[in-house]
C-alpha cells in the first residue's frame, strides 16, 4: 500500500513539475488542449515558423504571436462538464 | 537497399532578422550593431566614410536563436550579450575584438533542449543597470539570474531563482528601470486556471490580462511578485520608461488601438494610437503597436513605436517628481515594418524589417517642429477608451528620417528555379522573394559585383595594359600604360587622361613590361631590351643580343628577369646606385619560357629569393635568386598543360608556417599558376627551399588563363583572366576563387588613383576599363524587379527566358476592390495612392488582392500583368500543351491554311488555380476555380479563354501527358480543354489526403504531396483510366517542396525546417509498371494507406522552412547537388559524396569536431540537426567548415588524429565547396 502511495506522490510531482503529465484519468479534451498548447508554443518558438504564419496571413509577426498566445487559452473550446461524460 | 551520403552546405545564409540589439560590444566608443538570423548571430559595425554598415563577423551557432539581449555590469565599458536560444541553456556572450569572434562567457543549464512550452528561452530581460535578467518561458517558467563582477572585473551569474506561475501565459516581459533599487521585473500575463475548468465558457470570456512586477530581492536572494494589476485584455507589448534620475519610471503598455503608461501606485495615463486618415480604412481593424525603441539622451528621453501599418509614432512624457502628469504621441515618419528597432547614439535607427531588406536611417530631426498633431493622454481621462473618437493623421513622405543605407535581403524567399537563360557558364538562381509591395523578382549570380569607374573606347586594340607610379613613395599611379600590336602609348591619371610624349618610353614598339624601379626610375621591357628611365629622364638601355627577342619578362621594384627566344634566363638586379646590373651567367632552360614571376621584394630586404619559370614543355621552375646560388633550379613541377602565366604573391592564410618568423605569421606563400587549358593553380612555395606543395586547382573557363597581381579592400588578390574574370582572395580565413560579375576581361593590373583609391584597371576588346570591387564579403549579386504583392509560385515559359508569377496577397484590397470603396465615399475620390513599398497596400479583413504578371529577367521587364477580380486569389500556375483538345486541332488546320510559320509553339496555355473567399483560419473558401489562359505574343500576352469552376482551391497542377493534373484539396483529377470549359476526365480521391501541395510526374508515375500526409506514389493506367496508388509514406511529413532524384527517389522538405530523401523499394516501383493484371487495382490497402511504403533514406534538420527544392549543376564542369531555399532567405545545398573514403573522412571530422567545435550557445550538434527525425546519411558541412575557425594547435590536433596534416584538412575541406557549389 506504501508503494502505491508513494507512486501516487511521485506522480503528483511529475505533474506539478512538468506541464502535460498525464494521469489515469486524463480527458480527450485535457489531452487535445494539451497537444495544441505545445504546438502553438513551438509555432512562436521558432522564427521560421512565425514568419511562415505571417506570410501566409499578410500580418505582422507581432499580430500573430499574440494571437497565437490568445489561442493556448483555450485551444479546444471548453472543457466538457463532468457529468456530463 | 542502396544508401545515399550527403554533404550539406549553406551558400547563403538566412538574411531575416530575429532581434537585433545595439550596444558598444567590442568597448569602443563607437556603437555596434548585433543581428541574430537563423541560427547566426552577426556584428555590424557603421561604417561613416562609405556610408553602409559592415558586417565584421558572422557566427553559426548550430542552434534557434529566439531573442537576444545586451547588458553592461555596473564598473565595465563593454555590452555583452544574452541569448535565449533552443539550448535549454542561458548563454553570454562577449565579443573578443582581438580575435574577432563571440566567446561564451557563461552557459548555464537549466532546462531540456528544444523549443517547448515551459523552457525559458523565448522571453529575455534584463535590468537596466545590468543586474539581473529573466528569462522565461511562454508558459509557466521564469527564472532569474543575478549577474555581477568578482575582483578580476569578470561577470559572474548566479543559480536560477525562479519566479514560475504555474497556467499563466506570458505576453512580454520587460526590466524595469528603477534606479539602483531592488531589480523589478514587468510582466503582461494571463492565469488560464479557471476557463480550463470551467464548462459553460464563463470564466473564459471573463478572461484578464494582468500586468505583474517581480521584484528581486537582492539582499533575500529571492523573487517575489510584488504588484498585480488588470490591464487591457488585448495588452501586448511592454517598453519600459527610464527610472531613478532619469524619469519616472513604470512601462508603457501597448494594446489594441492605444497606449497606457503604467506604474505602481500611480496615475494611469492612456493615449489612442492615430489611425491613417485614407478612404479604404477597415473600421473592425485596430492598431497595435508591433515593435518599439526606447532612447535616452542628456537630459531626455522618447519613445519610436512602430503601428502593424509601419508608421512611427514618437511617444514622449511630461514628468515630475510626484510622477507622470500626460503622455504625448504624435505622428513621426513611416518606415516598412520591423521585427526590432535600434537606435545609436551617434543619430541613426536601424529598422530590421519583417521581409525585404533591412533599413539604416539617419535622424534629420526628431519631429519638433513637424506640425503633426500631438494627442495628450489629459484628453483621454475617463471612460473607455472606445467612446473617444478616433485620432487621425495624415501619412507623408519621411521628414524625420532620411535612409542612408539598405541591407538587401531575400527574406521571405518564397519560390526558386535554377536555369541558365543568358547562356554563361554557371546557370543563375532565379528567385521570387519579399512580401506585400516589397517583393521582388530575383536573378542571382555567382560573383562579385563591382561598380564601373571609366569605360572608354582606344583607338585600337591594346595587347596589354599596366599602371606605373612615379617614384616607390608615391601613393597614386601616374602612367597607364598600353601595349598595341605596334606601338605604346602612355597615359598620366589626373584630372583629365591625356597622352604623355615625354615619358621616354619607346612608343614605337609593343611592351612587355612597365615597372616603378628603385627610388624614383621606370623600367620598360619591349621585344629587342630594357629601357632604365630615371627621374630626369635619362635613359640607360641593354639590348637584346643580336637576332634574339625579349619573349617574357618579370620586373619588381629591385630585380628583373628577362627571358629570351634562346631559351635563356637573362637576370638584373638594381645596385646600391640605382642601375641595373645584369648577372654574370645565363641560365639556359631548355625549352621556350612562356612565363615568368618574381614575386614583391619583401620588406626590409633588398631581393625577393625566387624566380618562377614557367616553360612550355608543361613544367614550372623554381630558380634561387639569392646571391650564393644564383639562378640555380630548386626544384621542378610537372603540369598538365603549358602555364601561360605565373604569380608568385603571398596571401593571407590561416595556415601557420613553421618557419613563421621569417614571414608575416599569418600570410603563407604562393604560387599561382595559369594554365593554357583554363585551370588555375594554387600552390604554396616553401620560403627555404623553394618547394611546391598542397596545389589548390579550380577549372575556370575555356580561354588561357592570364594572372594579375590587384589590390581589393586592402588585401592583395590574383585577377584570374579567363572566359570569365575571377578573383581570387581571401575571405575570413578560407581562400575563394570568385567570378566578377562584369564582362570578360582580356588583361588587366592594379590601379589606385585620387578618385579610386582601390580599383583596377583591364582591357576588353578596345575598350579601357576601371572598376571597383564593391563588397568582398557578399559573393553573389542579385538583380531586383519589383514586384506588386507576395509572389506565390512561378513558372517559366517552354522555351522562351520568361516566367509567369502569381501573387497574391491576404487581408490587402485589391484595385477593384479599391476604387468601388472610393466611388462609395464622395469626399475623397480625388484621393491619390501613397506609394506602396512604404506605406503598404491598404489592409481590409478577409479581402485579397492578386494578379498574374510576366517577367523578362533578360531585359528586367514585366510585359504584362493581369489582376484578378472578385476577391480571387491565384495559388497554383502551371504551363500547359492540351495534346488532343478540339480547339487546338481547329487551330492546327487553320494554321495549316495560313501557313504560318514559328507559331506552332503558341498553342501552350498559362493554367491559374485560384479560391474565392478564402478565409485561413477558420478555413473557409467560396470555392476553387481554374483559369485558362493562351499564351500569345511570343510569351509577352495572356489572353483568357475560359474558367472552370471546382470544389476546393487548386493548389498544384502540373502537365500530365497533353492533359492538366491538378491536385484540388483531396483529390487528384485529369483535366482536358474544353470549348467552354475544362473537363474532367479522371478522379483520384483518397480519405488520407488533406490537401494536395505538389505534384511531380514522370512518365506513367505521378508523386504528390501532401500538406500533412507526406508523399504517395501513384501510377495512372491508361487501359482503365485509373490513378492508382503505389507506396506511401510512414511519417506524416508537412510537405512544402519535392522534386524527383530518379524515378525511384524523391527530395522534399516539410514545414519544420526538415530536408529528406525518400525511395520506392524497387520491387515495387518495378510491379506498377508492369502491370497488365489487376494486381495493383485489386491489392489491398496497407494500414489505410497504400500497399507498400517508401524507405527514407537521408534526413536532414536545416532550421529554415525549404520552399523549393531542385536537382541541379552550379558549377561549370560540377556534379549534380540537390539546391534548396528556406523561407528565411536560406540558399543552401545538399552535395552527394563521390567516395567511400570521402565519406569516412568527412565523418570523422564531423565527429571530432561535434566535440572540439562546440556550438557557442551550447546546443548539441547532433540533437540540433535531428531536431524532429535523427539524422541520417548527412554530414554537415557547416560544421566541417568550423575546423578553418579553430586555433592552430587544436587543428593540428585534429589532423593528427585524422593522419593528414592540417593543410590537407583544410583543402579537403575547402574542396568539398569549390568542386559542387560557390
Amino acid at each position: 500500500m506504501a508503494d502505491k502511495l508513494r507512486a501516487q506522490q511521485q506522480l503528483e510531482q511529475l505533474q506539478t513539475r512538468y506541464v502535460g503529465v498525464g494521469h489515469a484519468d486524463t480527458t480527450k479534451h485535457e489531452w487535445l488542449s494539451n497537444v495544441q498548447r505545445d504546438s502553438l508554443a513551438a509555432y512562436i518558438g521558432r522564427p521560421a515558423m512565425l514568419e511562415h504564419f505571417s506570410v501566409a496571413f499578410n500580418e505582422p509577426q507581432e499580430r500573430i504571436r499574440v494571437q497565437f498566445i490568445d489561442k493556448m487559452i483555450q485551444p479546444c473550446g471548453p472543457p466538457k462538464d463532468k457529468e456530463e461524460i | 537497399m542502396t544508401s545515399i551520403s550527403l554533404y550539406s552546405l549553406t551558400l547563403v545564409p538566412p538574411s531575416a532578422i530575429t532581434s537585433s540589439i545595439v550596444g558598444q560590444f567590442s568597448g569602443r566608443r563607437q556603437q555596434e550593431i548585433i543581428t541574430a538570423s537563423g541560427s547566426r548571430i552577426q556584428l555590424y559595425r557603421f561604417d561613416p566614410s562609405a556610408g553602409r554598415l559592415v558586417l565584421i563577423t558572422s557566427t553559426e551557432v548550430f542552434g534557434i536563436i529566439r531573442t537576444i539581449k545586451p547588458f553592461r555590469v555596473a564598473g565595465s565599458s563593454k555590452d555583452c550579450v544574452i541569448v535565449g536560444s533552443d539550448s535549454g541553456r542561458i548563454a553570454i556572450l562577449e565579443y573578443k575584438t582581438e580575435q574577432t569572434r563571440f566567446v561564451h562567457v557563461h552557459l548555464e543549464t537549466f532546462g531540456k533542449t528544444g523549443v517547448r512550452r515551459v523552457v525559458p528561452g523565448q522571453y529575455l530581460a534584463v535590468d537596466p543597470k545590468g543586474r539581473a535578467t529573466m528569462i522565461a518561458s511562454v508558459e509557466k517558467n521564469k527564472l532569474v539570474y543575478i549577474l555581477n563582477r568578482d575582483t578580476n572585473a569578470n561577470i559572474t551569474i548566479s543559480s536560477p531563482l525562479e519566479a514560475h506561475k504555474p497556467r499563466s501565459l506570458l505576453y512580454a516581459v520587460t526590466g524595469l528601470d528603477v534606479g539602483y533599487d531592488n531589480p523589478i521585473f514587468a510582466a503582461l500575463e494571463v492565469d488560464y486556471s479557471e476557463a480550463d475548468l470551467d464548462p459553460s465558457g464563463q470564466a473564459y470570456r471573463e478572461i484578464q490580462k494582468t500586468l505583474t512586477y517581480y521584484q528581486l530581492d537582492l539582499g533575500l536572494n529571492h523573487v517575489v511578485r510584488m504588484w498585480s494589476d488588470i490591464v487591457d485584455r488585448q495588452s501586448n507589448l511592454l517598453m519600459e520608461v527610464p527610472g531613478g534620475a532619469d524619469g519616472p519610471s513604470g512601462v508603457l503598455v501597448c494594446t489594441e488601438g492605444y497606449i497606457v503608461y503604467r506604474h505602481m501606485n500611480k496615475a494611469v495615463h492612456r493615449v489612442p494610437i492615430p489611425r491613417r486618415r485614407t478612404p479604404y480604412d477597415d473600421p473592425s481593424r485596430k492598431r497595435i503597436i508591433v515593435c518599439g525603441v526606447m532612447h535616452k539622451m542628456k537630459r531626455d528621453f522618447f519613445f519610436l513605436l512602430q503601428s502593424d501599418e509601419g508608421d512611427l509614432f514618437k511617444v514622449t512624457i511630461d514628468y515630475n517628481v510626484r510622477g507622470v502628469e500626460a503622455l504625448k504621441i504624435q505622428y513621426f515618419d513611416t518606415v516598412p515594418v520591423a521585427i526590432s528597432l535600434n537606435i545609436l547614439k551617434s543619430g541613426f535607427l536601424f529598422a530590421a524589417a519583417e521581409g525585404g531588406s533591412h533599413n539604416f536611417y539617419q535622424f534629420v530631426q526628431l519631429g519638433e517642429e513637424s506640425g503633426e498633431t500631438e494627442f495628450v493622454s489629459t484628453e483621454y481621462v475617463k471612460g473607455d477608451m472606445s467612446d473617444y473618437p478616433a485620432a487621425y493623421f495624415y501619412p507623408r513622405q519621411p521628414e524625420n528620417l532620411s535612409l542612408v543605407h539598405t541591407m538587401d535581403t531575400m527574406n521571405p524567399l518564397i519560390d526558386a528555379k535554377v536555369d541558365n537563360l543568358t547562356g554563361e557558364d554557371a546557370p543563375q538562381i532565379y528567385a521570387l522573394a519579399g512580401q506585400g509591395p516589397r517583393s521582388s523578382f530575383r536573378t542571382l549570380r555567382h560573383g562579385l559585383d563591382v561598380t564601373e569607374v571609366v569605360a572608354s573606347e582606344l583607338p585600337g586594340e591594346p595587347t596589354a595594359v599596366w599602371t606605373a607610379k612615379l617614384a616607390a613613395e608615391d601613393t597614386f599611379d601616374a602612367y597607364i600604360v598600353l601595349s598595341f600590336t605596334n606601338g605604346t602609348l602612355v597615359l598620366s591619371i589626373g584630372e583629365t587622361v591625356e597622352e604623355v610624349t615625354d615619358s621616354g618610353f619607346l612608343s614605337s614598339t609593343p611592351t612587355l613590361a612597365v615597372q616603378q624601379v628603385g627610388d624614383d626610375s621606370l623600367v620598360q621591357v619591349y621585344p629587342k631590351g630594357i629601357r632604365h628611365i630615371s627621374a630626369n629622364k635619362e635613359v640607360n638601355e641593354w639590348e637584346a643580343p643580336l637576332h634574339t627577342m625579349v619573349v617574357a619578362a618579370t620586373t619588381n621594384s629591385r630585380q628583373v628577369a628577362v627571358a629570351l627566344s634562346t631559351t635563356e634566363v637573362v637576370y638584373f638586379e638594381l645596385d646600391e646606385d640605382g642601375q641595373l646590373n645584369e648577372y654574370q651567367d645565363r641560365k639556359e632552360m631548355g625549352a621556350s619560357v612562356t612565363s615568368m614571376s618574381v614575386g614583391d621584394v619583401p620588406e626590409g630586404k633588398v631581393r625577393n629569393s625566387f624566380l618562377a619559370v614557367g616553360c612550355d614543355d608543361r613544367t614550372v621552375h623554381i630558380v634561387s635568386l639569392d646571391p650564393e646560388n644564383t639562378l640555380e633550379s630548386l626544384s621542378v613541377q610537372a603540369l598538365t598543360a603549358s602555364p601561360t602565366s605565373l604569380r608568385i604573391l603571398s596571401m593571407p592564410d590561416s595556415t601557420f608556417v613553421d618557419n613563421s618568423q621569417l614571414l608575416d605569421a599569418n600570410s603563407t606563400l604562393y604560387l599561382h599558376i595559369g594554365l593554357y587549358n583554363g585551370v588555375y593553380l594554387r600552390s604554396v612555395l616553401d620560403t627555404i627551399t623553394g618547394q611546391l606543395s598542397d596545389t589548390q586547382t579550380q577549372f575556370l573557363g575555356a580561354r588561357p588563363v592570364k594572372l594579375f597581381k590587384v589590390m581589393a579592400q586592402d588585401q592583395p588578390a590574383i585577377l584570374a583572366l579567363s572566359s570569365r574574370s575571377w578573383l581570387a582572395y581571401t575571405k575570413d580565413v578560407n581562400f575563394m576563387v570568385t567570378p566578377l560579375v562584369y564582362e570578360g576581361l582580356e588583361f588587366g593590373d592594379g590601379f589606385s588613383s585620387e578618385q579610386c583609391e582601390v580599383g583596377i584597371v583591364g582591357i576588353e576588346g578596345s575598350n579601357l576599363r576601371i572598376f571597383m570591387i564593391n563588397d568582398l564579403s557578399e559573393n553573389t549579386k542579385s538583380d531586383t524587379l519589383p514586384l506588386a504583392y507576395t509572389p506565390r509560385r512561378m513558372i517559366r515559359h517552354p522555351n522562351r527566358a520568361l516566367f509567369y508569377v502569381i501573387e497574391s496577397d491576404n487581408n490587402t484590397l485589391a484595385p477593384d476592390a479599391r476604387q468601388e470603396l472610393l466611388s462609395t465615399s464622395r469626399k475623397q475620390s480625388d484621393y491619390e495612392d501613397l506609394p506602396a513599398e512604404e506605406f503598404g497596400n491598404p489592409k481590409f479583413t478577409e479581402k485579397w488582392a492578386s494578379c498574374i504578371e510576366i517577367v523578362d529577367p533578360l531585359s528586367q521587364e514585366k510585359p504584362a500583368r493581369i489582376d484578378l477580380v472578385d476577391n480571387e486569389a491565384a495559388f497554383s500556375v502551371t504551363v500547359c500543351s492540351f495534346a488532343a483538345s478540339p480547339r487546338r486541332r481547329d487551330e492546327e488546320e487553320e494554321e495549316e491554311d495560313r501557313k504560318a510559320s514559328g507559331e506552332d509553339e503558341e498553342s501552350a496555355y498559362l493554367v491559374v488555380g485560384t479560391a474565392k473567399d478564402l478565409s485561413l483560419v477558420p478555413r473557409r473558401c467560396g470555392g476553387g476555380f481554374i483559369h485558362v489562359y493562351k499564351i500569345v505574343d511570343e510569351g509577352r500576352g495572356l489572353e483568357f479563354v475560359h474558367k472552370t469552376e471546382v470544389d476546393d482551391p487548386p493548389v498544384a497542377m502540373t502537365e500530365f501527358q497533353g492533359r492538366l493534373l491538378v491536385g484540388v484539396g483531396q483529390c487528384l483529377r485529369i483535366f482536358d480543354l474544353g470549348m467552354k470549359r475544362l473537363l474532367r476526365k479522371c478522379e483520384y480521391k483518397s480519405r488520407s489526403l488533406n490537401n494536395v501541395v505538389t505534384i511531380n510526374v514522370a512518365h506513367n508515375r505521378i508523386i504528390i504531396g501532401d500538406i500533412q500526409q507526406s508523399v504517395t506514389y501513384l501510377v495512372y493506367r491508361h487501359a482503365d483510366n485509373k490513378l492508382l496508388p503505389l507506396t506511401d509514406d510512414v511519417v506524416a511529413r508537412h510537405t512544402t517542396c519535392v522534386t524527383m532524384l530518379d524515378y525511384e527517389t524523391v527530395t522534399g522538405g516539410d514545414k519544420f525546417g526538415n530536408l529528406w530523401v525518400l525511395r520506392c523499394k524497387e520491387q515495387v516501383s518495378r510491379d506498377a509498371d508492369e502491370d497488365n493484371g489487376a494486381q495493383l487495382l485489386n491489392a489491398r490497402t496497407y494500414l489505410d494507406g497504400a500497399p507498400s511504403r517508401l524507405d527514407m533514406l537521408a534526413h536532414f534538420y536545416v532550421q529554415d522552412i525549404p520552399t523549393s527544392i531542385q536537382k541541379t549543376q552550379l558549377v561549370p564542369g560540377g556534379r549534380e547537388v540537390i539546391l534548396y531555399t528556406g523561407l528565411q532567405g536560406t540558399i543552401g545545398v545538399l552535395a552527394p559524396f563521390i567516395s567511400h573514403e570521402d565519406v569516412d573522412f568527412f565523418q570523422q571530422l564531423e565527429t571530432i569536431l561535434r566535440n572540439e567545435a562546440r556550438p557557442l550557445t551550447g546546443r548539441d550538434h547532433l540533437i540540433y540537426r535531428g531536431s524532429y527525425v535523427p539524422v541520417k546519411s548527412v554530414i554537415d558541412g557547416d560544421l566541417c567548415e568550423m575546423y578553418a575557425m579553430l586555433p592552430v594547435d587544436k587543428k593540428r590536433s585534429i589532423a593528427a588524429e585524422l593522419e593528414r596534416t592540417v593543410r590537407e584538412v583544410e583543402r579537403k575541406v575547402a574542396g568539398m565547396r569549390t568542386r559542387y557549389a560557390f
